[in-house]
């Protein structure tokens, strides 16, 4: 579903501040993978899904979805087959707009946006339907502006409007970090639901080590631009949270000896 | 007091024009002092040479958009800050009205203008021009509050308010910097030609100042009418320009005042400054 080969994104190239983020990472997901991503802050988590969303692009390498290759489309383009949910929770709405604005916005992605009404009965019907799933009350109040709600129910949103028009694959990136531990676990369930019930091939960043091991099929650790751990079966749910400590002490380890060399 | 609404009525197009590009698309554009005059020139021009007036307003509002266009390409192309880049145009357009006027001023009094076939039709002269001017400004409010709550209308607003969230839901926010920015400069086009042909003239030098009236307008507009939504905010645009004009007017001509013509940006410049102040004074405190 998605195929990343010989991924490799510098910042700044050419300048004294050149930061490679990516390097040379190879990468294949099956269709319906829940793949966990982790890593040291700078490892790069980040940037692959930027990568994968189009917001980065590669400096060598090449991205395939969905046996496309996407490596020079743009993010908007991407996103018929990519759907986003980023760590901000301002960042995946409008919050001038209505709640029913911002789903019908996420409604029509696609497809031509044309001179049509937005907010057709149809539509309407659908928002209040699969709003209302979400157990939140919001249905009542789709005439809201998104800014008068909480961090956490636009989270709630925006994984629904992820959902729409079914993209196939899911990007998240922390997006729990910024919510209080009650509302994070709410967005953790119902993405294992989303994704589940919509067959979605997704991609998770995630600092918490219980998240990446309890969610998903597969966990992979990234560090200073390379993959350095990919685990999934058997092997996987093996691993306890230590044992992931463990291994993410170890390569940070080793840099850090690295480093003493060069001071040395 | 009829001019001053009627002058009011004009400018609504450009307090639209205005709210469509700093409110919905967030650019702000100073192209707009000079596509006002630009819709003035090329409509002025045309009807001199014997054209329709509609087409020589079309004609007025399709220059004007280019120049908006102009701007955008500036912008999305090139990354020029979009003030600057509006700046750029602005300036250009000076020399360009010059060169489609050929001259700084071209009188239209004795001309015939799409409001000629409605003098004589019963209605007094005098309301003849604030009665038309006042149903053009409902025809292009209700049309610009459809267009926005369409999905391409939705798309737009998007794309001023969260250009990250836009692209991420598949909205390819140059097209629509491109399309709003043409549609808020051919509004100002259409204010330009309107004014001319209201007021008998065209001059390169009417523009000067056009933006500011056109905040003043959007702002008077959000004072008095806050957060009802769209249709508010469209209706607060036409409110707020009719209302600016009816102070601009009371404050010079009350000689108590001591205010002469000429001191008019001044006036606009306090009232404008005045109004972005007032909401803040109120909350209490000017430490935000």
């Amino acid at each position: 579903m998605i195929r990343v080969e010989n991924l490799s994104v510098t910042f700044a190239a050419g300048t004294p501040l050149a930061k490679r983020a990516l390097d040379g990472v190879d990468l294949s997901v099956a269709p319906g993978e829940f793949v966990s991503l982790i890593g040291s802050n700078g490892a790069g988590k980040s940037t692959l899904l930027s990568a994968i969303a189009g917001d980065i692009t590669a400096s060598t390498g090449r991205v395939i979805i969905d046996g496309e290759d996407v490596t020079r489309q743009s993010t908007a383009r991407r996103s018929r087959k990519v759907a986003r949910v980023f760590q901000d929770p301002l960042a995946g709405s409008c919050g001038q707009l209505t709640i029913e604005e911002n789903l019908a916005i996420a409604a029509a992605r696609g497809a031509p946006r044309g001179l049509r009404h937005a907010l057709t009965h149809q539509r309407r019907a659908l928002f209040r339907e699969r709003v209302g799933s979400l157990g939140l009350g919001l249905e009542a109040r789709l005439h809201d502006r998104m800014a008068l709600l909480s961090g956490g129910q636009r989270q709630a949103l925006a994984l629904l409007m992820a959902t729409f028009s079914r993209s196939g694959v899911l990007l998240l990136d922390e997006h729990t970090a910024a919510l209080d531990p009650g509302m994070a676990e709410f967005v953790i369930d119902l993405t294992r639901r989303t994704v589940s019930e919509h067959k979605l091939t997704t991609l998770m960043v995630t600092h918490s080590m219980r998240q990446a091991l309890d969610l998903g099929t597969r966990t992979i650790m990234l560090h200073e631009g390379k993959v350095v751990l990919d685990v999934k079966g058997s092997e996987r749910s093996g691993l306890g949270v230590d044992d992931l400590v463990k291994m993410f002490r170890r390569v940070r380890g080793q840099t850090l000896d690295d480093d003493a060399l060069l001071i040395g | 007091m009829f001019g001053a609404v009627e002058l009011g009525l004009i400018y609504a197009f450009v307090g639209l024009a205005v709210f469509l590009a700093f409110r919905v698309l967030d650019f702000p554009d100073l192209t707009v002092d000079g596509s006002f005059p630009l819709g003035a020139a090329v409509c002025a021009v045309l009807i001199i040479a014997g054209a329709n007036p509609w087409l020589a307003t079309l004609a007025g509002m399709a220059a004007a958009a280019c120049a908006g266009l102009v701007t955008a390409f500036l912008n999305v192309r090139f990354k020029i800050l979009h003030l600057l880049a509006s700046i750029l145009t602005m300036i250009a357009l000076f020399s360009v009205n010059l060169r489609i006027m050929g001259r700084p001023n071209i009188a239209l009094l004795t001309e015939q203008t799409i409001l000629t076939p409605f003098y004589g039709l019963g209605l007094r002269d005098y309301l003849v021009r604030p009665v038309f001017l006042a149903a053009l400004v409902i025809v292009v409010v209700v049309g610009l509050g459809l267009f926005l709550a369409t999905d391409f209308g939705l798309a737009m607003r998007a794309t001023g308010a969260n250009p990250r969230m836009a692209r991420a839901q598949g909205i390819a926010t140059d097209r629509y910097i491109y399309v709003g920015m043409g549609l808020s400069n051919a509004l100002v086009g259409l204010a330009g030609a309107l004014f001319a042909q209201t007021n008998g003239f065209a001059d390169v030098t009417a523009g000067v100042g056009t933006i500011v009236v056109g905040l003043a307008a959007v702002i008077v507009g959000e004072t008095i009418l806050r957060f009802r939504g769209l249709w508010w905010a469209l209706i607060g645009c036409v409110l707020g320009s009719i209302l600016y004009r009816i102070a601009i007017q009371l404050a010079l001509s009350s000689g108590s005042l001591g205010l002469q013509p000429s001191d008019l940006n001044l006036a606009t410049a306090v009232l404008v400054a005045l109004a972005l102040v007032l909401p803040r004074l109120r909350k209490g405190g000017m430490t935000a």
